[in-house]
């Protein structure tokens, strides 16, 4: 009787769990759902086309989001140029020539660690670095090259992975017919490996996108009252004008603050969409 | 040139490209400790460890670093109570009991909950958490650690779940197999067989998520506040290290002064912190591995 009466117990305590797990998955999709909802109803109505071509201004009906979006465009696209010819070269070197000796294992380790220090740290680092020793200011250069040091190992992680996902008959064949190293890599490896790469890199930049803290840091200001048109003039970001206007007392500035958070949250979820999006169809390629 | 020069040539190319991962390491640790010497010549070591009060900013300067730390810890703390359970409970409903399909269609939903920028969940945390917390418990502030610790919680959930997640499905599907002969439910599994062979592992996921916590700068930096007091009362406002850099960072405040590098001094206590969850995690990712491979 007794043995009957734990196995029902068992039962019990088994469904329960399954809907306790059920709830708890759901729960985090549903905080997300109140979230975007909030957001949409303080903010979507602030957005028109003034809000996005308008300098910022002290008055918060007039302000506008130019000069955050232009310096969110031109970091994008300076911390590409950086970043990803020195994370992919780091992960061909680390996966196709590195794999037993000494300074592929200390790099490996580092890489490690280098993923887990907090980007306000990198922060600090181009602050010494790049906006005071080698005089770059509060740039967009100094914030692009702090943040593609900080986007460096994911790119390089992922390029790990795609190159490690190809195939050996690939490579033998291409020795085969009597390529070198670097052409097998060059003309075979890394092209079969690009939809891969492509993801990690669109995932890293997104992540970039939405950094505010190292900028912060390094310098990037607030109130920036004119376009940049060089890689060495002031700048603001997305984030930086969010952060600013979520900052300010006046429920104006927080409805402002909403409305970049959805143009934010757009240029974000674009991304990481097409990033998943790359990453299906390549996958069902490489099962080969 | 030969093909094998410019092989060579292409070969060092690419490891100058990784070593220069290296330099950063370096780099880092370089620019925290030169400006940090700066700073404990003017400030003794031991009050920076020992005073408890922070006012680096007043007139009247003190230098105790425990404020700014009782503040990380506290909304770290409240942050890892809420991933911690939760983010452990689905990882093991998505890897134990969910379809497979249903697990795939949950998990780009999950990566999207990660990947919204933080500023966001500062916006959040100031703007709906904590109204709706103020709603029942008396004594909440505008700023306070308790609804940053929260959002900086659910933040995290992704990152625990998902890490947590591969290593219960890393567990060899014999030993679950073994558990089910034997007449256990899936909940008994779990629990008595699954979770502790994963243990390794879920223990990095919270290793890393602690470590994520303690460097998360803009959702204490709008929701906890700047009030470096040294308490332990969730309720009011707190301020962490990372917030005390922006705090710094956000002002006008004249290099090689004194004020300037506290934030190289907060820095470098952070990234010991950082450092060390590190060092652990990949000590024990690296031995979970040689368990199961």
């Amino acid at each position: 009787m007794k043995s009957m009466s734990n196995l029902l117990l068992n039962r019990a305590i088994d469904t329960t769990f399954k809907y306790v797990g059920i709830f708890c998955t759901f729960s985090a999709l549903a905080i997300l759902g109140i979230f975007l909802v909030n957001i949409a109803m303080e903010g979507l109505a602030r957005i028109d086309w003034d809000f996005l071509t308008s300098l910022p201004s002290r008055k918060a009906e007039k302000s506008g989001i130019l000069t955050a979006w232009t310096g969110t465009a031109w970091i994008l696209g300076l911390t590409a140029i950086i970043s990803i010819p020195l994370g992919i070269s780091a992960g061909i070197y680390l996966e196709e020539y590195g794999k037993k000796n000494r300074l592929a294992s200390i790099i490996e380790v580092n890489i490690a660690n280098l993923a887990g220090v907090p980007s306000i740290i990198y922060g600090l680092l181009g602050l010494e670095i790049f906006v005071r020793i080698l005089d770059f200011g509060g740039s967009l250069l100094a914030g692009s090259f702090t943040l593609a040091l900080l986007i460096l190992p994911i790119i390089i992680v992922a390029t790990r992975e795609a190159l490690k996902a190809v195939p050996k008959t690939l490579r033998e064949a291409s020795y085969g017919i009597g390529a070198t190293k670097w052409q097998t890599i060059w003309h075979q490896v890394l092209p079969a490996a690009s939809g891969g790469v492509l993801t990690g890199i669109i995932l890293a930049l997104s992540r970039a996108v939405g950094e505010t803290a190292p900028l912060i840091v390094i310098g990037a200001l607030a109130y920036v009252p004119f376009v940049p048109t060089s890689p060495m003039d002031e700048f603001t970001v997305m984030p930086m004008q969010i952060f600013n206007w979520v900052s300010r007392p006046q429920h104006e500035f927080l409805v402002n603050g909403a409305a970049a958070i959805i143009i934010l949250l757009v240029i974000t979820f674009i991304m990481n969409g097409i990033a998943i999006y790359l990453r299906n169809k390549w996958q069902k390629k490489i099962n080969w | 040139m030969t093909r094998k020069t410019t092989e060579k040539i292409i070969e060092g190319g690419l490891a100058l490209s990784g070593a220069l991962t290296i330099i950063v390491t370096l780099g880092i640790i370089w620019v925290l400790f030169s400006e940090s010497i700066n700073f404990f010549k003017e400030v003794s070591i031991f009050d920076f460890l020992t005073d408890t009060e922070w006012t680096p900013l007043f007139t009247q300067k003190h230098y105790g670093i425990l404020p700014l730390l009782s503040g990380t810890l506290l909304t770290t703390l409240i942050a890892i109570c809420t991933a911690m359970p939760v983010g452990l409970i689905i990882a093991i409903y998505l890897s134990e009991y969910a379809p497979k399909n249903f697990r795939n269609r949950i998990k780009p939903m999950m990566e999207i909950l990660a990947a919204i920028p933080t500023v966001v969940y500062g916006f959040f945390a100031l703007t709906v958490v904590t109204p709706f917390l103020q709603s029942f418990i008396p004594g909440v502030g505008t700023f306070n650690a308790l609804s940053a610790g929260l959002v900086m919680g659910i933040m995290i959930v992704p990152m625990i779940s998902s890490l947590s997640e591969d290593a219960l499905y890393a567990v060899p599907k014999s030993l679950r197999e073994a558990s089910y002969g034997m007449g256990a439910t899936r909940f008994q599994t779990s629990f008595k067989v699954i979770v502790p062979a994963a243990s390794s592992g879920i223990l990095v996921s919270m290793i890393l998520g602690i470590g994520r916590a303690i460097g998360e700068t803009m959702v204490v930096a709008i929701a906890a506040g700047q009030q470096p007091v040294l308490t332990f009362d969730p309720r009011q406002g707190v301020e962490t290290i990372t917030a005390y850099i922006v705090q710094v960072s956000l002002g006008d405040v004249q290099h090689g002064s004194v004020e300037y590098n506290t934030i190289f001094a907060a820095g470098i206590t952070l990234f010991i912190f950082t450092f060390i969850l590190n060092q652990v995690s990949y000590w024990l990712k690296k031995r979970f591995h040689e368990k199961y491979e």
